[in-house]
């Protein structure tokens, strides 16, 4: 599906995003006639410090303003990768953006994130991982790294590392390999209406506590985060 | 009156003992209160990596990471130190899930500090997936902690940096102290030159990579507002300091960092170099700044260094 497609099925009741050099921004009207707010990377956009800084800039004017939930569409490269932006401290313009999503999930503007394309390592973080509720779509293609860059790391052939793949989903790209670990909750059809899907997660949308260690679980692509995680923080209260 | 010895022989070890070169214990047992710290899933319990062996790879009975309670000028205080010379430190799924179980244990406690003590790559390459996500769980567990009250301080001065995801996890933190060796970044500089070529960055260049990404640069530019010399017992004073500096987070920390990195971008967007940013910033004689001693650079910084305090 093409962006203008996506958009077109989310909101058939019009919507007033725009696009600009790979930069979502706007707002939409639902069908149960509430908005929502919309920022994303589309056109496999590299997320750098200066898309970086219009997207957080979105999202904080309408946590003064408005209300209702929020909308993180994702088709974007990596992160940039460039001098200048590490010169100026990509980690904070990325870290900014997750921080704001994240603070406005947790107070009454809860996080949707639609990944629809690609998207890569600290782009991931700052977008789609940042959200509640993340959901794929068919032919997202997520990559934390890619297998050839991962045969040079790992000194393994694309031979063997595919057949590994094959195995296990810890460290292949792909949706399916992410809807298994618990990073993506979902895979939406394109082939019925977008906006019904979003009806229907909105209207039965999780509590805002992290379950996503607990999905990997249950899914089976992550054995032991959860338990991990649980038993350090029985530890830990036990010092009180 | 002199000091019991027992209180004073932990202080000069931990003058005397670089923070670079130590292990994560090390930094630790020299960083708390002379055996105060108690770790949570030690070593003995070997809760390894259950990903490695796939790619026939050793395991670390820690998966790299030591976390735990201790005491830091007698109050509690919780820690997390990555061991950078075990698969460069990197987060895998185990590791991870370490950090964010004690994070979360802070946001209910609500009151004791939380010390995390970087020196990692980034994701694990062999788990990618699992330590991406793991990041993204901490960088959650971060905000959710502050907002209950708790004070998240990064210190960086290992030998593997903060790099990827790990950068992104410094960006949450209330506070940050650095050491030159502190490099902090998401794309490391043989990613950044595999992707991009030479011509963009020369990974090979160290100059290069100490004056964008290094600790001077980071604590110039306001990422950071402590900048310790590469001693534990500095670390141990500016993880004091920054304890005591931190207020409380909410929305118009975020709305002033909006504007803290939005004035960034107006400034120095332009520049091409560090060494121009910190000319901008009014540093005389800009590019000896790489050579100035920790005392000297410390003396700079507090005249004319940025803050990101209230900011982050």
């Amino acid at each position: 599906m093409t962006l203008d497609d996506i958009l077109a099925s989310l909101f058939p009741d019009g919507h007033e995003v725009r696009n600009d050099n790979g930069v979502l921004a706007g707002a939409a009207t639902l069908r149960s006639g509430g908005r929502i707010l919309v920022i994303g990377v589309a056109d496999r956009t590299a997320l750098g410090v200066d898309e970086a800084i219009r997207l957080s800039a979105h999202v904080l004017k309408s946590i003064d303003r408005g209300s209702g939930p929020i909308l993180v569409l994702v088709d974007s490269d990596s992160q940039r990768m460039s001098k200048r932006d590490e010169m100026l401290g990509l980690n904070e313009f990325l870290a900014h953006l997750a921080k704001v999503l994240i603070h406005a999930d947790m107070h009454g503007r809860p996080t949707i994130g639609l990944l629809y394309g690609h998207s890569a390592a600290g782009a991931l973080l700052a977008t789609g991982l940042a959200t509640r509720v993340l959901v794929g779509l068919p032919g997202a293609s997520p990559a934390v790294m890619d297998l050839p860059s991962m045969a040079k790391v790992t000194k393994l052939s694309m031979t063997a590392l595919e057949e590994k793949a094959k195995s296990t989903p810890v460290f292949a790209p792909g949706l399916s390999n992410l809807e298994q670990m618990g990073a993506v909750h979902m895979t939406w059809s394109d082939s019925t209406s977008l906006a019904d899907q979003l009806e229907t997660l909105l209207a039965d949308m999780p509590a805002a506590r992290d379950r996503r260690d607990a999905l990997g679980k249950e899914r089976g692509g992550r054995p032991k985060a959860a338990d991990i995680a649980e038993r350090v923080r029985d530890l830990a209260l036990q010092t009180r | 009156m002199t000091a019991p010895l027992q209180h004073v022989a932990p202080a000069e070890r931990a003058r005397s003992t670089s923070f670079n070169e130590a292990s994560a214990r090390t930094r630790l047992d020299l960083l708390l209160d002379a055996g105060s710290l108690v770790e949570f899933i030690g070593p003995e319990q070997r809760e390894v990596s259950p990903h490695l062996e796939i790619f026939d790879l050793p395991e670390q009975f820690d998966d790299g990471i030591v976390v735990g309670h201790g005491r830091l000028g007698g109050a509690p205080v919780f820690v997390a130190a990555q061991e950078g010379r075990f698969m460069g430190g990197a987060f895998g799924e185990v590791h991870g899930a370490k950090l964010t179980g004690l994070l979360r244990a802070a946001r209910e406690i609500g009151s004791i500090p939380v010390l995390i003590l970087f020196d990692t790559g980034g994701v694990r390459l062999q788990e990618a997936n699992a330590g991406e996500l793991a990041i993204a769980e901490i960088m959650r567990a971060v905000m959710e902690a502050r907002s209950a009250g708790v004070k998240v301080i990064g210190l960086i001065g290992g030998r593997s940096g903060c790099y990827g995801g790990g950068g992104l996890i410094a960006g949450c933190c209330s506070a940050l102290a650095v050491s030159e060796a502190g490099r902090v970044a998401v794309s490391g500089p043989e990613v950044i030159e595999t992707n991009r070529g030479v011509e963009e960055f020369d990974s090979r260049d160290r100059a290069l990579v100490w004056r964008t990404m290094g600790g001077k640069h980071r604590r110039l530019l306001g990422a950071a507002d402590v900048f310790a010399d590469d001693t534990v017992q500095d670390f141990r004073e500016a993880a004091r300091e920054l304890i005591g500096l931190i207020g409380p987070f909410g929305l118009d920390r975020l709305r002033a960092e909006q504007g803290r990195l939005a004035d960034r971008l107006r400034r120095f967007g332009a520049c091409q170099d560090a060494v121009d940013i910190w000319t901008v910033e009014g540093v005389a004689d800009a590019e000896t700044v790489p050579e100035l001693p920790a005392d000297q650079f410390i003396a700079l910084a507090s005249r004319i260094g940025r803050s990101s305090r209230d900011a982050r």
